[in-house]
C-alpha cells in the first residue's frame, strides 16, 4: 500500500507537485500526463529518489525519506534508459550484481538467474555482453535485474519510451503478468488500458483518477486530441 | 569502433586460461609485469612477446584479438618511440615501449578470460584489510566495474554526437561536439546514480 499525504514538492521556488493526497492499493496503476507535469517526481518519491518538501509518503507504513533502504528493498524501479541501469559487462553478471547481498550459493544464484532470464525471454543470453544487446533486450535485462530480488512493488518510469513496437508489447505483456503491484508512468496509452486505475497529472495536480478509459478520454480531451 | 568497444570484455570460453582461478591469473599478471620491469631489455621483450602470443593462442584467440587489445596504445607508441630512442638509444626504446605493450596485452588477456564478478571477488579479498581503516572494499571493486562499464557507453555517446554533428554539417566545430558530449555525460551520470541508488548500492 502506497500513501501520499498532502505531498508538495518544490525545486527552488518552482512548485512541481501541489498537495497530492492518494492511496494506491490497486495492483496495476497507470500515471499519465503531459511532459513536465510532475509524473517522474511523483514516481521517484515512492522509493525515496525524491522526497516531499511538505507532507509525506508511506510505503507499507514506512516513509522512504527516513527508511530509504527498507523501502527500496520492497520497491524496485525501472527507468527509461536501460544503459544507465545496466552495470556489469554480461547479462548473467548484471543479474548476479542485484543479488550480491543475498548470500546465495553458486547453484542458487545460477538457478535464480536462469529463472528470471527465462521469464523475460532472454534465455541463452546469460554470457552475452550486455552492451551489445538491442535496446529492447537491454530493457528486458533491466527488468530482469530489478525483478530478480523479488520486490513487492515495481515502479516503472516510461519503460517503453525508447523501444520499438515489438519490445514495447513484450514489456507490456510482462508487466501485465507480474504478481507485484505495478505503478507505470507512460505516454503509451495502450499500455495502461487494462489497468485497474489511472491517474492523470497536470501541472503538479491529480486532475483525473479512476477507470482507464474515462481517464484516457479525459486526458485526450484536455490535450485537445479527439 | 565496434572493436574498440570490445576491449577487455569477458568472452566466454572453455580453455585452460578460462578455467584457472582469477586470483592465480592476477598473480601471474603481477609476476609477468614485474619481470618485464626488472629485466628491462629487448631480450626480455622478445621472450615476453613469445609468451603472450602462446597464451593468446592457448585461450583460443586470433592475433586480431591481441591487436585489438593494444590498438588504443598506438598514439602513445608513436610519440614514445622516437622520444625514448633519442633519450636512450633503440634498446631502451624497445624495452620501454615493448614492456608497456606487453603489460597491456597481458592485462587484456586476463580480462578477456575472467568474469568481472570473479575478478571483483579476488579484489574484495585482497583489499579486505582496508576494512580496518574504514574503506569498504566492495565500493572499490564496484568502482572498477563501473569504469569498465562506462567506457562502451561513452564511446557510443561520442559516436552518436559525432554523427549528429556531421548530419548538421558542423564537422569541424569543437563546440558542436563538446557541448552535447558534456551535457549527455552529465545526464548519463545522473541517471546512473539514480539507478545505483534504486538497485540498493547504499545497502
Ligand atoms: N532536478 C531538477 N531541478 C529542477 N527542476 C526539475 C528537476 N527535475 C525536474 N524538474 C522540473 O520539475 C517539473 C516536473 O518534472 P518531472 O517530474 O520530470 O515531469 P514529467 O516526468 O511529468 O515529465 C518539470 O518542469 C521539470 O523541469
Ligand atoms: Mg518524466
Amino acid at each position: 500500500m502506497i500513501e501520499f499525504e498532502h505531498v508538495t514538492h518544490r525545486f527552488g521556488d518552482r512548485i512541481v507537485l501541489t498537495d497530492i493526497s492518494c492511496r494506491l492499493s490497486q495492483q496495476r496503476i497507470g500515471i499519465i500526463g503531459a511532459n513536465g507535469s510532475g509524473k517522474s517526481t511523483l514516481a521517484r518519491m515512492i522509493n525515496g529518489l525524491a522526497n516531499p518538501t511538505e507532507g509525506r509518503v508511506l510505503v507499507d507504513g514506512l516513509d522512504p525519506a527516513q527508511h530509504g533502504r527498507e523501502v527500496r528493498r520492497r520497491v524496485s524501479f525501472l527507468f527509461s534508459d536501460p544503459d544507465a541501469q545496466i552495470i556489469m559487462p554480461t547479462v548473467g553478471e548484471d543479474i548476479a550484481f542485484s543479488l550480491r547481498r543475498h548470500k546465495l550459493t553458486h547453484d542458487e544464484l545460477a538457478a535464480r538467474t536462469e529463472a528470471i532470464v527465462d521469464t523475460v525471454g532472454l534465455s541463452g543470453y546469460i554470457e552475452h555482453p550486455a552492451h551489445l544487446l538491442s535496446s529492447g533486450q537491454k530493457q528486458l535485462l533491466a527488468l530482469a535485474t530489478v525483478l530478480v530480488t523479488e520486490p513487492d512493488i515495481l515502479v516503472a518510469d516510461e519503460p517503453t519510451t525508447l523501444l520499438d513496437l515489438r519490445h514495447t508489447r513484450e514489456i507490456a505483456g510482462l508487466l501485465a503478468t507480474l504478481s507485484q503491484q505495478v505503478i507505470v508512468v507512460t505516454h503509451d496509452l495502450d499500455l495502461i488500458m487494462d489497468f485497474e486505475r489511472v491517474l492523470v497529472i497536470d501541472d503538479g495536480r491529480i486532475v483525473a483518477d479512476g477507470d482507464p478509459s474515462e481517464c484516457v478520454h479525459f486526458y485526450r480531451r484536455s490535450m485537445g486530441v479527439r | 569502433m565496434m572493436a574498440a568497444a570490445m576491449i577487455g570484455v569477458y568472452r566466454p570460453g572453455t580453455s585452460l586460461l578460462h578455467r584457472l582461478p582469477a586470483g592465480l591469473k592476477l598473480f601471474g599478471l603481477l609476476l609477468f609485469t614485474t619481470a618485464l620491469l626488472v629485466w628491462r631489455a629487448p631480450t626480455t621483450v622478445a621472450i615476453g612477446l613469445a609468451i603472450i602470443i602462446c597464451l593468446y593462442a592457448l585461450a583460443g584467440y586470433s592475433p586480431r584479438v591481441l591487436l585489438t587489445q593494444v590498438w588504443p596504445l598506438r598514439w602513445i607508441v608513436v610519440l614514445l618511440v622516437p622520444f625514448q630512442w633519442w633519450l636512450g638509444g633503440w634498446r631502451s626504446a624497445v624495452a620501454i615501449v615493448g614492456t608497456l605493450i606487453l603489460a597491456v596485452a597481458a592485462a587484456g588477456l586476463v580480462s578477456l578470460t575472467t568474469r568481472i564478478v570473479d575478478l571483483l571477488a579476488v579484489l574484495d579479498r585482497v583489499l579486505s584489510p582496508l576494512r580496518r581503516v574504514g574503506v569498504d572494499p566492495e565500493r572499490i571493486s564496484l568502482l572498477i566495474a563501473l569504469s569498465i562499464r562506462v567506457v562502451p557507453v561513452m564511446l557510443d555517446l561520442v559516436n552518436t554526437v559525432r554523427e549528429a554533428r556531421r548530419a548538421r554539417g558542423a564537422e569541424r566545430s569543437l563546440r558542436a561536439f563538446a557541448t552535447p558530449v558534456v551535457v549527455r555525460t552529465v545526464g548519463y551520470s545522473q541517471r546512473l546514480g539514480d539507478a545505483l541508488i534504486a538497485r540498493g548500492i547504499d545497502d
